[in-house]
């Protein structure tokens, strides 16, 4: 599976890699509920961590994502604001 | 659905589907290849802007450290003729403005990394346009209509989110840089009436309270330093 890090890149995942990053990831969508921007910042890291073992995509590749991670410097106010604008928290 | 999930929502909506219209994709290719070097055009001149509109700011920000500096030469000017209430006055300001230049620094170095890596996006974007350049060559030469519509619909697909990705980070630095020109405006207003209409404020009460505090705390060890430079009387210069 393909993920994108915003404005980093694009990498794909095998199944186990993803298994960890799907937990990783319920963990940073409770953060962003709670509105709490450490916690927001810790799961991002170890998220982005995860997504960084795939292997990343050629820069010529040109390919749809099918998750995608915020960017690393992303807070979770910019988070939010994001979700709120699309009404999809 | 986690963040992720969310976020690709976003980007999904954002992604154009232009081509899955099209019966024969080979037909509209050089179309579509037109329209990227377009919207490749319209990234580079928003890359251009942040990078004018951050030299402006640090401009700006040089401008207003001489207004700092003036002011507390104000000060030693005022305590030479015994007019400790003017010096205080003075200092005041000075801290207060500085105070903000201290955040506009910091906001200005977050900036400057932004920027670096939209310059990179940017590279990024003109290898994936050049990439699909390629492909639609490829793609009109050997394909029939409807493995056209698979093949190169990925890969317009791919590159329509990459240019999503870049714009909404051009879209986080302009942003950026218009809080900072209003934060060094109202620096400005500080430095030249003493009086703040919207005081920037931390978004946190205690936060600003304390600031407050220190502040003051600040503008008296400030005093008390100058006044032991500066004799009294009128006969420093």
């Amino acid at each position: 599976m393909i993920v994108r890090i915003m404005t980093e890149g694009q990498y794909e995942l095998d199944g186990d890699q993803l298994e960890s990053l799907k937990h990783a990831d319920e963990e940073l969508l409770v953060t962003v509920r709670n509105n709490d921007a450490a916690g927001f910042q810790s799961h991002l890291a170890v998220a982005l961590d995860l997504v960084r073992q795939g292997r990343p995509l050629h820069a010529t590749m040109l390919k749809e994502s099918e998750l995608v991670l915020p960017a690393p410097d992303m807070t979770v106010h910019e988070a939010r604001r994001l979700f709120d604008e699309h009404q999809i928290l | 659905m986690g963040i992720m999930g969310r976020m690709s929502t976003i980007f999904k909506a954002k992604v154009s589907k232009a081509l899955d219209q099209v019966e024969d994709p080979r037909e509209t290719l050089d179309y579509s290849y037109e329209r990227q070097l377009e919207q490749l055009q319209q990234v580079r001149r928003g890359v251009a802007d942040v990078v004018t509109s951050k030299k402006r700011i640090e401009l700006q920000s040089a401008k207003l450290e001489d207004q700092i500096k003036g002011w507390e030469q104000d000060a030693k000017d005022a305590l030479a003729q015994n007019r400790e209430d003017l010096a205080r006055e003075a200092l005041t300001r000075k801290q207060a403005a500085q105070q903000q230049l201290e955040g506009l620094h910091s906001q200005l170095s977050d900036l400057e990394q932004e920027q670096t890596k939209l310059v990179e996006l940017e590279k990024k974007l003109s290898l994936k346009v050049d990439s699909f350049r390629t492909q639609k060559e490829v793609v009109k030469a050997k394909f029939s209509a409807a493995e056209a519509q698979v093949k190169i619909g990925e890969a317009a697909g791919g590159l329509s989110e990459e240019m999503a990705d870049i714009g909404m980070a051009m879209q986080r630095a302009q942003d950026k840089t218009e809080s900072m020109q209003a934060r060094a405006s109202a620096i400005d207003e500080l430095l030249s009436s003493g009086t703040l209409d919207d005081p920037i404020s931390s978004g946190d009460h205690l936060k600003d309270e304390l600031n407050k505090m220190k502040a003051t705390s600040s503008v008296d060890d400030e005093l008390a330093k100058l006044k032991a430079s500066v004799p009294a009387g009128g006969a420093a210069s």
